[in-house]
């Protein structure tokens, strides 16, 4: 066994400090060591995108990170995106048009989302089908996921116009 | 999938780097993005008992477009690669290629570095590197050297590197005329069943230049002259492209695996390379 490191990450705006195996993948730093279960493991292979986080303002793959790279880093999961009290515009659209069937890829499929409206505020059908090709969905079939992020697009656009 | 213990560095210079490098041996490997190496990791089919991870090197994520060449630096990603307009101007085909490389979230992490260094036939790099006549820069211990990319790749995984050098950066001319990156794969995410990287100038109808390279056909990437020579001085009509398609096959090998046996890959190459002749041909 190698020695543990001593980690700091910023997870959903709080600090946390600890001990770990630079081989620890981030995605059990999160769901394990600091019970932030929104990311899930689909694959552990890189090909599902259920771990999706963002880092540092990138989407990544936790099950592709060892936690010795997040060092220093921000980390944004689901859980930092919205909850039951203050769903996000995305969470909303997912509820509405029926955009998850047994959700478990969703919360991968939100943050992924989140961040590919961010560089794309109004992303064209194809635009949304390509952004999102890292993210697999064995239930939905992907038209609702589409409609969905299309819906939260329109309703952030339209909060955004109000505002200013 | 856990893989085996490593101790971690993360040094903040290549000099670090390359101390490190000299001390530990073969058991020491440099990481850029890490999504070549990690899946390796986790599946213990690489064995890293020294990771060096580059992400604090400075200098080594530069795109430096001038009049006659582009120099790319190794930690620049593929995202980075996607949304530089400067870039894409100078050589859209590197944008065309970057875009059909895994997806999103690789493309974020996966650098043209580790792409180019890892020398896995299946990556898309090297081929375009190839097709490019781009020249590779290497630091070690003795200092930096130069090597063409048509030079580099030796086999499976093995490139003219040695274990104690770094590949810093890729250096292109600017590429000329009509372009095209065309890649045959099974899904998202695959490695390509064949690809092919394709440069063409048309001075009135006729082709004064082509450079043409193939990707996943062999153990390293196939620059084919004969396919250029096939193209050179003719109109680009059925019987240049024919003749460039069948030099093509001369130079390939491809193996059989799980995206085919042998006369399907040929078969598969051919059409691939028809549609980048066309395409490039098309905007030249
Ligand atoms: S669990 Fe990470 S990509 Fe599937
Ligand atoms: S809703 Fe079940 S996998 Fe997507």
């Amino acid at each position: 066994m190698s020695d543990k490191m001593h980690i700091k990450l910023n997870v959903n705006g709080k600090n946390e400090e600890f001990l770990a195996e630079p081989r620890e993948l981030l995605i059990y730093t999160l769901r394990e060591r600091l019970n932030i279960t929104g990311p899930h493991i689909g694959c552990e292979t890189s090909h599902c995108g259920a771990c999706t986080v963002t880092i540092n303002g990138k989407s990544v793959k936790s099950c592709t990170m060892f936690v010795a790279q997040a060092d220093g880093a921000e980390v944004t999961t689901i859980e930092g995106i919205g909850g039951p009290d203050d769903l996000h515009p995305l969470q909303e659209a997912f509820k509405e048009h029926h955009g998850l069937q047994c959700g478990y890829c969703t919360p991968g499929m939100i943050t992924r989302a989140k961040k590919l409206l961010e560089e794309n505020p109004m992303p064209t059908e194809e635009e949304i089908r390509f952004g999102m090709a890292g993210n697999i969905c064995r239930c939905t079939g992907y038209q609702n996921i589409v409609k969905s992020i299309q819906a939260a697009a329109t309703e952030m656009a339209s909060a955004k116009e109000a505002a200013e | 999938m856990i893989p085996a213990a490593f101790d971690y560095y993360r040094p903040k210079d290549m000099e670090a780097v390359l101390s490190i490098l000299v001390e530990h041996g073969d058991d020491a490997r440099v990481m850029a993005g890490g999504h070549s190496l990690i899946p390796m990791m986790k599946l213990r089919m690489a064995d890293v008992p020294h990771l060096i991870d580059l992400q604090d090197v400075p200098d080594l994520s530069d795109i430096v477009v001038s009049a006659d060449s582009i120099k790319i630096g190794a930690m620049v990603t593929q995202a980075e690669l996607i949304d530089n307009a400067e870039l894409t101007k100078a050589a859209p085909i590197l944008r065309e290629a970057a875009l059909q490389i895994a997806d999103p979230q690789v493309r974020y992490m996966g650098t043209i570095g580790g792409n180019v260094a890892n020398g896995d036939p299946g990556n898309d790099m090297p081929g375009l590197m190839q097709c490019l006549d781009a020249t590779f820069h290497l630091v070690g211990p003795d200092g930096t050297r130069d090597v063409a990319a048509r030079d580099f790749y030796e086999a499976a995984y093995m490139t003219d590197r040695e274990d104690d050098e770094v590949l810093t950066g890729v250096t292109i001319p600017t590429p000329q005329g009509g372009y095209a990156y065309e890649k045959q794969k099974r899904k998202i995410g695959d490695y390509a069943t064949a690809a092919a990287a394709v440069q063409i100038v048309k001075d009135g109808d006729t082709c004064t230049f082509a450079s043409v390279a193939m990707t996943n056909l062999s153990d390293t990437p196939i620059y084919s002259a004969d396919a250029v020579e096939a193209l050179v001085g003719t109109t680009v009509d059925d019987a240049a492209i024919k003749a460039a398609i069948a030099a093509m096959l001369e130079d390939i090998d491809p193996s059989e695996d799980n995206r085919g046996p042998i006369a399907f890959k040929n078969h598969v190459a051919g059409v691939i390379l028809r549609r980048t002749i066309e395409r490039a041909w098309s905007r030249a």
